[in-house]
């Protein structure tokens, strides 16, 4: 039996939903275990109807200060993103515009460095880190999350730079421009988008990082993923509070992400395929 | 512009970077070189390569290299395969396409413990969790998931997290390709597959890379989901690189050992990206 265009187009259809779906169930189910009991939560068979309770957020909330972590969360992501906008943006325009045999290895080698497992420096840097007074610290998780981001950053914007036309800023070289008029009023309006998204997805690394703000925050600087690693000993084996965490430490980046899911897409791809 | 100016404009960033890579780098090689106990600060003194061996010669060590490798690897394959898959499925026009968009990427929003905790509890617990429930109806014996196949299951988690990653850049590079040469092959009675072998995934090439080398990155040192989930067991089933050096250094104190095994770590990694700039870095600077 062959199926007519239409037909095919529906079955397409209705198989994108399907796995569109799929995608999605573990997080849908997340949400739903949230408002359990920790009864429901581990019923046999699972629940999908019940009455809805708010329980688990009041718990979770005296237990733990959430917006202390969420602030901690916010101010590390976007101040980090920043730090590193700031010393990458000349960097990668000077790169982008005046290219010296050796960009291409500077470029390689800042990408290489993402490459050194993190475990493999952990000691020194919570040693220096230790004697910096910087432990559980939000300043210490600033400059670490910007190291970290920093080469992605720098070859986002290289590739979004590399498609301005040079004439534009000579001309306004010609017209007597400084340099920082030139990045801040010209470059910057220009590549907007650009550096919007490199921020976006800088901003998404830093909110899901994990490594460091395990390892390097306690109760102070803690982050909403030191928090949910709190949440997840064995004495925390409450199944609904947990879902309950997981849902106020992912909803702000989840609903953030699809918002600026357009700007995420031209980011992710370093602006390199079209 | 001056030579100065394009100097000046770039030396934060490389000296940054370069202090970032060369200070913990250099304290790490000392450090494996020393006797250095976090719970026994008296024992100093230079003692040479016995932390390498004592590293190489811990009992998980070989398990560690390997699954590291087969990590990366399987997640790699599985994520390539059926990101593409979908992004070839959902690149037509349909009812509510958005959406399911949407729905496809959210997972690569979710953070890595929440996904190790969500995937344990929900579905790998052995008594509630969903996979057991489906399989006691279905009239099989549940599965222990973490208990018999960590390895699998942590692949099971990652891969739920990157194939998003993976789709969304295949659709915006299948979103770009030219439709008129598809057109014009398929009335030269090209049929499906031979569009897609001879014409996409060569469109698709610089995608495919750019996938390749960021999920080798972030995979090479897979901690979180380990750590919530497994903790590297049972046995040394499931450890890999990151959690044995980070079982020395902080479970064990010994911070020469964690050091020595921090430089094979640096090592290993570095074995890969020069196999990994070889291959598809080209195709990434411009």
């Amino acid at each position: 039996m062959r199926l007519t265009a239409k037909q095919n187009n529906t079955l397409r259809a209705m198989l994108s939903w399907l796995a569109g779906i799929i995608m999605f169930f573990p997080i849908f189910w997340l949400v739903l275990t949230s408002f359990k009991t920790e009864l429901q939560a581990i019923s046999v068979p699972p629940l999908l109807f019940f009455e809805p309770t708010l329980e688990n957020f009041i718990l979770v909330q005296e237990r733990s200060d959430y917006f202390t972590y969420a602030i901690n969360s916010v101010a590390t992501s976007f101040g980090a993103t920043l730090l590193a906008l700031l010393v990458g943006i000349p960097a990668s325009y000077a790169m982008a515009f005046w290219p010296s045999r050796f960009t291409k290895d500077i470029l390689l080698w800042m990408l290489s460095t993402k490459m050194l497992p993190a475990v493999g420096v952990l000691m020194p840097i919570y040693l220096l880190v230790q004697k910096a007074g910087l432990l559980d610290t939000r300043t210490a998780l600033i400059i670490i999350f910007a190291m970290i981001n920093l080469p992605i950053i720098i070859w986002m914007l290289f590739s979004y730079f590399k498609e301005v036309p040079r004439e534009i800023l000579e001309s306004a070289r010609m017209d007597g421009a400084s340099t920082l008029d030139i990045i801040t009023l010209l470059l910057i309006p220009l590549t907007r988008g650009g550096i919007l998204s490199t921020a976006l997805l800088s901003i998404v690394l830093c909110w899901n990082e994990a490594f460091w703000s395990i390892n390097l925050t306690a109760s102070d600087a803690g982050t909403l993923t030191a928090l949910v690693a709190s949440y997840s000993s064995p004495e925390g084996l409450f199944w609904a509070k947990l879902s309950a965490v997981s849902t106020l430490a992912c909803a702000p980046i989840v609903v953030f992400g699809w918002f600026c899911q357009k700007q995420l897409v031209q980011g992710l791809t370093f602006g390199a395929v079209k | 512009m001056n030579r100065r100016t394009i100097a000046f404009l770039q030396a934060p960033s490389i000296v940054l970077l370069l202090l970032w890579m060369i200070v913990p780098l250099s304290m790490t090689i000392y450090f494996s070189t020393i006797r250095f106990n976090l719970l026994y600060p008296e024992r100093t003194g230079f003692i040479g390569l016995s932390n390498y061996e004592f590293f190489i010669t811990d009992p998980g060590f070989i398990s560690a290299v390997i699954n590291t490798l087969v990590l990366v690897l399987s997640i790699l394959v599985i994520t390539v395969v059926v990101g593409l898959a979908l992004a070839v499925l959902v690149n037509f026009q349909f009812h509510g396409r958005g959406i399911v968009r949407v729905l496809l990427i959210s997972p690569f929003f979710i953070m890595p413990t929440v996904n190790a905790l969500l995937w344990k509890n929900m579905f790998m617990n052995p008594v509630y969790g969903l996979f057991s429930v489906v399989s006691t109806f279905l009239g099989l014996e549940p599965i222990d998931w973490l208990a018999n196949f960590p390895l699998g299951s942590i692949v099971i988690m990652l891969s739920w997290q990157w194939i998003p990653f993976a789709f969304l850049i295949f659709m915006t590079s299948l979103q770009s390709q030219d439709p008129e040469p598809l057109e014009a092959a398929a009335l030269d009675g090209a049929n499906a597959w031979q569009k897609f072998r001879y014409m996409t995934v060569p469109h698709l090439g610089r995608a495919i890379a750019v996938v390749i080398m960021i999920q080798t990155i972030f995979h090479l040192s897979i901690f979180a989901e380990i750590f919530v989930t497994t903790g590297g067991g049972p046995g040394f089933n499931s450890t890999n690189m990151a959690f044995l050096i980070f079982s020395q250094a902080l479970l064990q104190f010994d911070a020469g050992v964690a050091s020595a095994g921090g430089v094979f770590a640096i090592i290993l990694a570095n074995i890969v990206a020069i196999f990994l700039i070889r291959v598809v870095g080209k195709t990434l600077v411009v």
